[in-house]
């Protein structure tokens, strides 16, 4: 090794000569070093990132407050809760977060039929992972599907507000309102840099047990990735395709997407084998 | 099947079988909880660990945790025995069997000429009544080395399997994160990519571009890319490069059957890659990932407690004589492992049942923002981990998988505890890393160059 390389009098934070590369990828590359450890700023970045992620997990959605945003809008909203009482039993019962707690099964049972009648859909909106993506994500969401069935001529149910709930929730929903459709709307598990991810997912004819293969899922809804407008795309594509054919999930196969990647050379496109 | 009883205090515990006996005596965790087969007190988990004790290991080799007739994971246990290597011990209890091991006459050597006399079920046993200190001091007497281009879990080193995952699969992206990593001297495992997509021809792209990279700066180390095993049969098919083979396999045959697999499968991989013969100083083909709860997930489990799920999942692994095995230990979630606390012992169960058994083991030393951890717990982890003779950890920039969205250990980690303990690469890559000018180690003291070396440097010009 040549004599530049090694230090004389070493500055408290070293950075790395290549962060022109952080254009390139969202990954923490080029963060520098201090000895050979991180340095300060890095290092508080990542611990600020971290928290958000574990307010996001654990922030109680607001219901009231969600119902009342709904209300502005004209959508009814009704209220449900899993079978786990709190965060910390939801988080190590994901079977309990799947179930209805008996209240909200006597709630939605008693429904009267000119609240809600074999209605062709309805939304379920649940915390998940994240009551933030609920709260930056889910009315404007509702308003999207609310459109949507008007043109398609759909009836939609009040919305199902559910606390502690698991994506599997929304089946048990659909079933006992005996809905067509049920769209779920959740928080999903937050990333470092993506705390207020909603997920949406869908089930033709919804009932009690059934698995992941009778869904289909969509996927990062936020700011920085998938849009409203194309998720509403891709979720009206789905759900004209399942009225037609009377099924989702793994047989629905969501051709509103387009093969990307395919084909290109990629090993070419990399500047590290690149002539 | 038989029946237990123990009786301390005032009070008599009955387990109806060995299955019950070695989930009740199992340290706590939330997967068993879930499961509905975990100790109802504290007490009864205690009872459990001294009726353990007190089993003679031949019991083991009578009694099946899931029947032989009805999963393959335990007729390859059973059929794969070796009562020779197994005698030494054969008079032990698994609570004289602990002392055995904390003693001087389980050295290096009486451990390795013990593995293929051990069942997963014995080991899971030992590991269910020994403390953290136990499971470090006699994991790192156990020395594993396998070799493909270079050399790794040789005394003194610690390897690094260099992430560099993109969301969308991205050449440049994954690029970047790779220079990353190789200028803070990770990657010597492996460079490894887990694909945003399962898309065949996009996986043939990565496995493209990770063998110009090895092959333009002549890395003395492989490549993977991590998808499902009969991908990679396809990809060896079409005449890809593929280094390792890849798969996540569990110790049930119905969870192997959830992923995709069975041992005829994964034996198919196996002679695939070996056919290719791209390894220069070793033949150990095969890249394994595991983890406590994958049966459970499943529905797989059979009532048997995660952590002998795991230790069984390391009787497959074992059959295809494995480069790396990799028990991905905290990304599973709350719902298996809640805290930093259960995954710290998980992770230290994990790799002392897998040494034991025979295999190259590392670990995935990370987390989810939904489970009750943080980088203190990983960093616990870590030091207990090395402290213990891991063979390889995760490199992966600022500990954040920007396409997995968990995190685990970062490029500087790897630095940390290479000093803090003196340890080093792979030999040929520590040899490559000083040939390249980019990292020179004597002893705790790493230096690391301060401009981008000449090979590297000229690459970047070319950026836009």
């Amino acid at each position: 090794m040549s004599d530049e390389l090694v230090m004389t009098t070493p500055p408290t934070h070293i950075p790395n000569p290549w962060q022109s590369l952080r254009q390139l990828t969202a990954a923490r590359i080029g963060l520098g070093r201090a000895g050979c450890s991180l340095p300060t700023q890095a290092q508080l970045d990542f611990q600020f990132a971290h928290a958000q992620a574990r307010d996001a997990v654990h922030l109680a959605l607001d219901t009231q407050r969600l119902a009342t945003q709904l209300q502005n809008y004209g959508l009814t909203s009704i209220q449900v809760r899993s079978r786990a009482p709190e965060r910390h039993v939801y988080l190590q019962r994901p079977d309990w977060g799947r179930r209805l707690s008996e209240e909200s099964v006597h709630t939605l049972n008693t429904l009267q039929p000119q609240v809600v009648d074999k209605p062709d859909v309805v939304v379920m909106i649940g915390d998940g992972l994240s009551a933030l993506a609920i709260d930056h994500h889910a009315v404007p969401m509702c308003l999207e599907i609310k459109q949507l069935c008007q043109q398609e001529n759909w009836s939609l149910a009040p919305i199902v507000i559910a606390s502690q709930a698991r994506v599997a929730l929304g089946d048990e929903v659909g079933e006992l309102l005996h809905a067509k459709m049920v769209v779920v709307l959740i928080g999903e598990r937050p990333g470092l840099s993506s705390p207020d991810s909603l997920g949406i997912y869908f089930t033709y004819a919804p009932k009690l047990g059934l698995t992941d293969a009778a869904r289909n899922c969509i996927s990062n809804v936020r700011l920085e990735g998938l849009s409203y407008a194309t998720a509403a795309y891709r979720l009206a594509y789905l759900m004209r395709e399942a009225s037609k054919r009377q099924l989702s999930g793994v047989h629905l196969k969501d051709e509103a997407d387009m093969p990307v990647m395919v084909g290109e050379d990629k090993a070419g496109l990399s500047f590290l084998v690149r002539l | 099947m038989a029946a237990f009883k123990h009786s301390v205090g005032s009070q008599t515990y009955h387990f109806d079988s060995l299955r019950e006996l070695m989930a009740k005596a199992s340290p706590e965790r939330s997967g068993d909880y879930l499961a509905g087969i975990a100790a109802q007190s504290a007490a009864e988990r205690v009872a459990a660990q001294m009726a353990l004790a007190n089993l003679p290991l031949k019991h083991f080799l009578q009694e099946a945790v899931i029947p032989y007739d009805s999963d393959e994971v335990t007729r390859l246990i059973m059929d794969s025995h070796d009562p020779a290597a197994f005698a030494p011990i054969s008079h032990l209890t698994v609570g004289a069997f602990r002392e055995w091991l904390l003693g001087e006459q389980a050295t290096e050597q009486s451990l390795a000429s013990l593995t293929k006399g051990l069942t997963p079920e014995m080991v899971a046993a030992v590991s269910k009544i020994m403390r953290v200190q136990d499971l470090i001091l006699v994991a790192q007497k156990v020395k594993v080395v396998s070799a493909f281009r270079n050399t790794i879990g040789l005394k003194g080193t610690l390897s690094t399997r260099l992430q560099p995952n993109h969301p969308t699969d991205d050449p440049a992206g994954i690029s970047a994160s790779i220079l990353d990593g190789l200028m803070y001297g990770n990657g010597d495992a492996v460079i490894g990519i887990n694909p945003a997509t399962d898309n065949l021809a996009s996986i043939g792209e990565l496995l493209k571009l990770l063998d110009a990279v090895i092959q333009r700066y002549q890395i003395p180390t492989q490549a993977c890319v991590l998808t499902h095993v009969t991908s990679s049969i396809e990809a060896i098919e079409r005449g890809w490069p593929v280094d390792l083979v890849f798969q996540s396999i569990a110790g049930t045959e119905a969870a192997n059957a959830s992923f995709g697999v069975n041992l005829q499968v994964l034996q198919e991989g196996y002679e695939a890659a070996l056919s290719l013969k791209r390894g220069t100083l070793g033949q150990n083909v095969m890249y394994f990932e595991t983890g406590q709860g994958s049966a459970l997930s499943a529905n797989a489990h059979h009532a048997v407690d995660q952590q002998t799920c795991e230790a069984r999942a390391y009787a497959v692994a074992r059959q295809y004589k494995p480069l790396l095995v990799n028990t991905v230990v905290g990304f599973i979630g709350p719902e298996y492992l809640y805290n930093g606390k259960q995954i710290t012992r998980a992770g230290l169960e994990d790799h002392f049942c897998g040494k034991l058994l025979g295999l190259p083991m590392g670990c995935d030393i990370c987390y989810t923002n939904h489970a009750e951890a943080d980088q203190d717990d990983m960093d616990v982890l870590l030091t207990l981990l090395a402290n213990a003779g891991i063979n390889y950890i995760m490199g992966i920039p600022g500990s954040d998988d920007i396409m997995l969205n968990y995190q685990t250990t970062s490029f500087h980690d790897a630095l940390y505890v290479r000093t803090l303990l003196g340890l080093k690469p792979a030999p040929e890559f520590a040899a490559w890393l000083e040939q390249m000018q980019i990292m020179r180690q004597h002893g705790q003291r790493i230096e690391l160059a301060q401009q981008l070396p000449p090979a590297f440097n000229t690459v970047l010009a070319h950026l836009p």
